[in-house]
């Protein structure tokens, strides 16, 4: 049988049910750092130095530190910001939509892919934060009462964005938590030291596996990845409704909500798959997520591509067929002005390069498929560079027309927020269990019972 | 072997042999048993009949209260800020501008439905709790490992402990333990 085939074992070998425990929860209780591991973390550390010291300095001097002026107010942070939080978007679908679904191959992905957007929305919060100018009174954002009696504006959508981004946020995290509890007991009641004994006998809360536990365990998650599909979708639209309510031609448009929902798959399967790649490589984990996960990714990267590419096509359709000047000049614009080549490598990275993923060949194979993940996430980045400057460098009347030119603290602050990520990610991998092992658990079991 | 016990735990080794024994002991009038297994095993609730449906109901209802609380709360808030605390009159556009409002009431919904739902399991379970009698037994680690356990507890009415672990020897039980009180 191939081995990306639908029917493909989604485990191979017969490691048994305490073999798959020992070896999973020994990665976080006895496998030392490794060579690996540990330059990956000096990088890591190094760019979020370079992350903290950006912001100590945007607190400093402020938001003139960017390259950000009229007309382009909006720019790198407000495209960190759509590009992470979408990344995160990834995570929870391929977690909540196939448990759903009941696709049991989500097992070996889900632990890794939910941590990646607890991590991938907390690195996302800061940007629009750090891009308010004054970021210490963010805290306005929220309804509260205060001695000013003012209220946040109801009707705007950056407030919606400011409550999406909360839920988002603690949903994500509750949701991660709750699938950890029954690992974290398994870690506790393997750990061998005091120290450890007593940090995972707190974090595991209890937790003893009484079957009744497992029926609200069950229940609960279930019900939560229900609700989390949905979560998933409306902040997303939310993220997108930051531009279409604005009256600027290139951003007030109807397809933008799903537009960036579709975008926002794309991205996080990437990022799963780029994650997957080398945690199974370094992990040994080769034989848990298989060929056929990579396949599997594969094709969803290439599903959620397609329809990306759709709406690309669809905006520049809609901007001729409604006629509007503003609209056709934008359309143009973006298609051979200034800032055309943004466009054009979101084109060759979102639209042709994963074209390859048609290819069984190309899905059996790693590399290649890391190098488009990675592709995909370089693409998507400057689609959303290119969706925010190109409406705003062009205003309505030539005399206000403007460029924008990206400073050094603008490059820091992006690639300290991809060593934060990095940071959050390589913690993640040594304290916490990669891959969810009573889930594992449960899958080896239920193919012990059919011989 | 006169000192006050919790109970007396016996571990099995597949599910197979575990159900199979759940189902002698219940025979055999062990009323008060607790299982406790490394995953979620199907079919324990029918063997002990546990109806499952009350749990679902239960989180389900949770869920549900908190969604209804975040949505209709986040709705409330606005329209009492934008109306009655603070109305600004904008060229005569209503106060009350409900469809601007449902966006925040969307996501607090949500929000609410987590909270609630993750409150209700934790407190269904009585967690967190620092210590439970059972993890006296160091043999219970196994349980969120690698080995299905069996507790029967020592305050049902005619609680012999001889005659148990006779019994779960009897059922293939791989190890068994008296667990303290």
């Amino acid at each position: 049988m191939n081995a990306t085939s639908p029917r493909a074992p989604v485990i191979h070998g017969d490691p048994g049910i305490g073999g798959l425990t020992a070896r999973l929860s020994d990665l976080v209780l006895e496998r030392p750092p490794g060579r690996g591991w540990l330059i990956a973390m000096v990088v890591a550390l190094a760019l979020a130095g370079l992350l903290a010291a950006s912001i100590a300095w945007l607190l400093y001097r402020g938001v003139g530190i960017w390259g950000i002026d009229m007309p382009v107010v909006w720019a790198f942070a407000i495209a960190n910001y759509v590009w992470w939080i979408a990344i995160g978007m990834g995570g929870t679908f391929i977690s909540a939509a196939l448990l759903l679904a009941r696709q049991p191959w989500r097992n070996a992905l889900n632990r890794y892919a939910e941590a990646m957007t607890v991590f991938a929305v907390a690195v996302s919060s800061l940007f629009p934060i750090l891009h308010l100018g004054r970021p210490w009174f963010f805290y306005w954002l929220a309804p509260y009462p205060n001695r000013m009696a003012l209220w946040p504006q109801w009707r705007s959508s950056l407030l919606w964005d400011f409550f999406a981004i909360l839920a988002y946020l603690i949903a994500s995290i509750l949701y991660f938590y709750i699938g950890l509890i029954p690992d974290l007991a398994t870690l506790r009641d393997r750990s061998r030291t005091r120290g450890k004994q007593v940090f995972f006998g707190l974090l595991a809360l209890g937790w003893s596996g009484e079957a009744r536990d497992w029926r609200r365990h069950e229940t609960l998650s279930l019900l939560l990845a229900g609700l989390a599909v949905p979560l998933v979708f409306s902040v997303h639209s939310m993220v997108a409704l930051d531009f279409s309510e604005a009256l600027l031609p290139g951003w007030h448009s109807t397809i933008f909500p799903p537009f960036f929902v579709a975008g926002a798959l794309f991205s996080g399967f990437a990022m799963v798959l780029v994650l997957a790649i080398p945690l199974r490589r370094l992990f040994g984990l080769t034989d848990l997520i298989t060929a056929r996960h990579l396949d599997n990714l594969g094709r969803m990267v290439l599903a959620a591509g397609l329809f990306v590419g759709y709406s690309y096509a669809v905006e520049i359709f809609t901007a001729f067929y409604g006629g509007d000047r503003y609209e056709i000049a934008l359309a143009m614009n973006r298609l051979t002005g200034h800032f055309a080549w943004t466009f054009w490598i979101a084109i060759a990275c979102n639209v042709v390069a994963i074209q390859a993923l048609w290819f069984r060949a190309v899905r059996a194979n790693p590399a290649a498929l890391f190098a488009i993940g990675l592709t995909v996430l370089v693409g998507m980045w400057f689609e959303r560079f290119m969706l925010i400057v190109t409406t705003l460098y062009r205003d309505f009347l030539p005399s206000s027309w403007g460029t924008f030119r990206p400073t050094f603290w603008d490059y820091a602050t992006l690639a300290g927020s991809i060593g934060l990520f990095a940071l959050l990610f390589l913690v993640f991998v040594r304290v916490l269990p990669v891959l969810p092992m009573f889930e594992m658990r449960k899958l080896v079991q239920h193919r012990e019972a059919r011989p | 072997m006169n000192a006050p016990a919790h109970g007396l735990l016996a571990g099995f080794a597949d599910v197979p042999t575990l159900l199979a024994a759940l189902r002698a002991l219940r025979r055999d009038g062990f009323g008060h048993l607790e299982v406790h297994s490394p995953f979620a095993v199907p079919g324990l609730d029918e063997v002990l009949s546990r109806p499952r449906e009350p749990v679902h109901r239960r989180i389900a209802f949770w869920v549900l209260l908190g969604g209804l609380i975040g949505g209709f709360g986040m709705l409330a808030l606005q329209v009492w800020s934008a109306v009655l605390s603070y109305p600004i009159d904008v060229g005569g556009r209503p106060d009350a501008s409900w469809p601007a409002f449902l966006p925040p009431a969307l996501e607090m919904a949500l929000l609410g439905a987590f909270v609630f739902g993750v409150v209700a399991m934790l407190a269904g379970s009585r967690l967190p709790k620092l210590h439970q009698p059972i993890f006296a037994s160091t043999y219970f680690e196994r349980a969120s490992q690698d080995r299905f356990m069996v507790l029967i507890l020592a305050d049902a009415p005619g609680y012999d402990a001889e005659r148990a672990r006779q019994r779960l020897l009897a059922l293939g039980a791989e190890q068994i333990e008296e667990v303290p009180a």
